[in-house]
């Protein structure tokens, strides 16, 4: 244990996803011995993102506007909707150039364990932009792990009776993992590969 | 198969060893509580991801370290490959084989077979049915690693839909009437059916694999006294055969039928984490009845009736005998080194080497507190 602000430090740090104890030491000290200009950069960075980035309210991605980049987008498709977790999985499909339709970011997943039901998720969004009618195929796009998977069978009990295409991801993503962690080819074929269910 | 290399960074007792080994017998000789049996809980760990003597992790990392390592260099067919993990209690393992980071730790279950006999082995036979369900599991990880996965995803969904239950269940309790949200159990219901009817398959095949090897082990052990059976015993009752499809069907419609008593008490009742793997001396369970010697008889006969299976599958597992040798009378102490004594490797602890048959001694390492050492 260290003394005072260094340590509220290290233990912030440690916070954060992916970052053990001792990347967390590590990135408090440098921290310490790097150049004020620098530190400050990375003080207004984290700051701005709480002030300026919003979610789309179309999509609920991160966006810096009323509505994310995407969804502006007028080339892309609105017959497809892809369902997914979080903001970073928007950018893993984005790599694969795959997909030119739309998203919907749900945030999160159906998580008995911490208290996340359908309630918590935007479901009654999304329910209310597949009825506006015009979305023919519906992705479920979910991480391929427990949770994923639940909240794609809940989805796809609730939209099928609406007459849309429901499909999901063809397998050959890492079961149990994390779409993000998908290379793009491997997240690609399962795009193209995708299935009705 | 056999380790050439162990290595642990703050792993229990050690906060750095490294144990040079070999093929053939080894004996590793110290004092009790000197950390031998740490040793082999480690390489355990690196065969099934999980440990013979806690539920958690949190007690493999070494007092005041964050994060423990283990590493194993394996030897199969000729070729080495290297097995790494480490340990962050709270957070998922990582893990390298052949020094390339792995998606997941389970990616790295098939690497290094192991059978491991323990002396806590005799709550196979007289503890609860989820020692018995845990030696299922870990031989079946061990005889097809793909069950790594099924297990690990069985047991998630039981746990996402105790929780479910367990919240409507409270707030039932506290808000009268209303029974919490439960929208999601039929979606839960599906998952738990689809994974379980997998690893009931799993274990259907597997207890048909192995009960001629335990009957044919008890023989070998007990000198030809009683006929050992293993039967598996489902929830869902009567003669099942490991057809998925038809396991599912009955999984789902078993919870159909226990559902309100589910909500009733905020429990999952329905599926393989609730079975029972049956074991008979002649016509009486062995739980209840065994002696205490018929017991340690059973419980060994398990043991290599698992190295049985592995090896008559094309597998030559790693044999570790920790500390078992002490619990034994001379009979079956001789017996058991005559069944064991052509291991491809073979890892014996004990706290006094003369308990050891002299057969088995091969090389000889002494434990002492946080190292290991080779004498002679
Ligand atoms: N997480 C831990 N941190 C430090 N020491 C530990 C930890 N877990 C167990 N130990 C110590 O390891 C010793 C037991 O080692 P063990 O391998 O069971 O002994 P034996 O040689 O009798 O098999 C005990 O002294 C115990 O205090
Ligand atoms: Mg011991
Ligand atoms: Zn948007």
């Amino acid at each position: 244990m260290y003394e005072g602000a260094i340590q509220d430090l290290i233990d912030e740090l440690g916070r954060l996803p992916g970052v053990g104890p001792k990347s967390a030491q590590r990135i408090a000290f440098h921290v310490l011995s790097a150049d004020p200009a620098d530190v400050n950069r990375l003080a207004t960075a984290l700051r701005k993102v709480k002030d300026l980035v919003r979610f789309c309210t179309t999509c609920y991605n991160v966006a810096e506007s009323e509505q994310c980049r995407i969804c502006r987008d007028a080339r892309r498709s609105d017959e497809v909707l892809c369902v997914v977790e979080e903001p970073k999985d928007v950018v893993a499909i984005e790599r694969t150039g795959e997909f030119r339709g739309r998203y919907h970011v749900l945030g999160g997943a159906i998580n008995p364990l911490e208290g996340v039901g359908p309630d918590n998720l935007r479901i009654r969004e999304l329910m209310a932009r597949l009825g506006a009618g015009v979305t023919k195929e519906l992705i479920l796009a979910t991480d391929p792990n427990t949770e994923g998977e639940a909240t794609a069978t809940y989805l796809a009990l609730m939209v099928k009776p609406m007459g849309i295409q429901v499909t999901r991801l063809a397998s050959g993503l890492p079961v149990g993992g994390d779409l993000e962690y998908a290379d793009e080819i491997t997240l690609g074929r399962a795009f193209e590969g995708r299935r009705a269910i | 198969m056999y380790v050439r290399r162990l290595e642990l960074v703050d792993f229990r007792s050690y906060p750095r060893v490294a144990v040079d080994l070999e093929p053939g017998g080894s004996v590793l000789v110290g004092p009790n509580g000197v950390g031998k049996t740490n040793l082999v809980e480690a390489l355990g760990y690196a065969a099934t991801l999980g440990s013979h003597r806690v539920a958690t992790d949190a007690p493999l990392v070494r007092a005041g370290a964050a994060s423990a390592v283990i590493r194993c260099a394996i030897v199969h067919d000729g070729r080495e490959l290297l097995v790494e993990l480490e340990i962050v209690p709270g957070k998922a393992n990582r893990a390298r084989l052949g020094r390339s980071p792995v998606r997941r730790a389970r990616d790295v279950l098939g690497a290094l077979r192991l059978v491991q006999f323990a002396p806590e082995d005799m709550e196979l036979v007289r503890g609860d049915p989820a020692e018995r369900r845990r030696y299922l599991d870990d031989l079946l990880v061990t005889r097809q690693p793909r069950f790594g996965g099924v297990r690990t995803d069985y047991d998630r969904v039981v746990k996402q839909r105790n929780a479910l239950l367990r919240t409507a269940y409270l707030s039932r309790k506290v808000g009268g009437s209303r029974g919490g949200d439960l929208s999601t159990l039929d979606v839960w219901d599906t998952h738990l059916a689809r994974h379980g009817a997998e690893l009931l398959a799993g274990r259907l095949e597997l207890v048909d694999a192995l009960a001629p090897h335990v009957a044919k082990a008890y023989d070998a052990v007990a000198a030809g006294k009683g006929a050992a059976g293993i039967a598996y015993r489902s929830g869902l009752g009567g003669a099942l055969t490991p057809d998925r499809p038809a396991l599912e069907a009955a999984l789902l419609a078993a919870l159909a039928e226990a559902r309100s008593g589910e909500i009733d008490r905020g429990v999952t009742l329905v599926g393989p984490h609730r079975d029972e793997l049956l074991l008979t001396l002649g016509p009486l369970p062995a739980k209840g009845y065994a002696s205490h010697g018929e017991s340690w008889s059973y419980a060994l006969a398990l043991r290599l009736a698992a190295y049985d299976l592995l090896r008559a599958d094309g597998i030559e597992p790693v044999l570790v005998l920790d500390d078992v040798f002490a619990e034994l009378d001379v009979g079956r102490r001789e017996r058991l080194a005559e069944l064991v004594g052509g291991a491809g490797q073979l890892l014996v602890t004990c706290a006094v080497a003369a308990d050891v048959p002299a057969g088995l001694v091969g090389a000889r390492y002494e434990v002492t507190e946080g190292d290991v050492r080779r004498a002679g």
